[in-house]
């Protein structure tokens, strides 16, 4: 009743906000939310790879990345977060025609190669330590854990998530707000794969080279 | 629980044409395109093919910009179009910003370093 009078009224007087209801229901502009959300961690991401831009040849007489990186592990954990990208994808192929035991079962698969690439990055932080390159050894090695390490700890956030949400479907099944829940967090960990493109490239492979 | 729609038929009838959520072929082709655009730098750095430092850079570089686009366009389903062309919006502002911080930090700092020099007082 009183919406007709308002559309009546919104008929014969200029309108100067949305009328339309096509987002009433909740969560309709969540996506471009966590779009921006994610575009701040970006920004996160832009100031750490500055940082180690410019400290990054700073090796105070210590071992350089050359010295240090193993260029085999890192393909393999490069494999292992696209992997999960893919996965993760697979998953949301899966919700899309509704058949959730398989969505699950992709969500498995995707925490299993997030769990393989954070075991593997904490296996080559625990040898860098034990060799001696420990984040108090020079300026290059400071901005090398802080930004690697900002990225292993949004991975482990992305697991937690990942099993929360894991655990909210099971009981409560593909409702609308898990679905909005699950396309959050693809969109995050996409994200993070991208961030690892700029990772591999900049730290592991420049810092190869001579 | 935010009401009565939550137990709305399962698969979304409320039109979120604005969120694709992509497609097997969509997936298949930004996955195999990243697979290539990871193996070749790899492969260039390994067995040092060029042969030259900042050839090299330049070209691994030049990969990792195609490979993140790729995942932008694929795995992200970016375009010009969801959230009204907002996405988009806010990505290039981010871009430009990143953008600023990067070559801002490392113009200043290399000028910072190169004048800060040992050898300064020969000037």
């Amino acid at each position: 009743m009183a919406k007709a009078k308002a559309q009546a009224q919104a008929a014969s007087v200029p309108a100067f906000y949305v009328t339309g209801d096509d987002h009433a229901h909740s969560g309709g502009s969540t996506m471009l939310g966590f779009w921006l959300y994610l575009m701040s961690d970006c920004l996160i991401f832009a100031v750490l790879f500055a940082t180690y831009g410019v400290l990054g040849r700073n090796y105070a007489a210590g071992p350089s990345g050359a010295d240090l990186f193993d260029l085999r592990l890192v393909a393999v954990n490069t494999a292992m977060l696209l992997f999960s990208s893919i996965t993760y994808g697979f998953a949301m192929l899966a919700m899309d025609k509704g058949k959730q035991a398989l969505m699950q079962r992709w969500l498995v698969v995707t925490g299993l190669f997030g769990l393989a690439f954070l075991a593997i990055e904490l296996y080559e932080f625990a040898h860098l330590i034990r060799e001696g390159a420990t984040p108090m050894r020079s300026a290059f090695l400071s901005s090398f854990f802080t930004l690697v390490g900002t990225h292993g700890l949004h991975v482990t956030f992305g697991l937690i998530w990942l099993t929360v949400l894991m655990v909210q479907v099971s009981k409560r099944g593909l409702i609308e707000a898990n679905r909005r829940r699950l396309l959050c967090l693809s969109m995050f960990w996409h994200f993070l794969d991208v961030i690892w493109i700029g990772v591999f490239t900049f730290v592991y492979l420049m810092g190869v080279l001579k | 629980m935010s009401g009565s729609h939550d137990q709305a038929e399962p698969h979304g009838a409320h039109g979120d044409d604005h969120a694709p959520h992509g497609s097997l072929r969509g997936y298949v082709t930004g996955f195999l395109l990243s697979v290539v655009l990871t193996a070749i730098p790899f492969w260039l750095v390994m067995n040092d093919i060029l042969g030259n430092a900042t050839l090299t850079a330049i070209v691994i570089m030049a990969f990792a910009a195609a490979q993140i686009v790729v995942h932008m366009v694929y795995f992200l389903h970016m375009n010009g179009r969801s959230e009204g062309g907002w996405n988009m919006m806010g990505l290039i502002f981010t871009l430009v910003i990143v953008a600023i911080v990067l070559a801002g930090s490392l113009w200043v700092m290399f000028h910072l370093n190169s004048n800060m020099m040992p050898d300064m007082h020969r000037m």
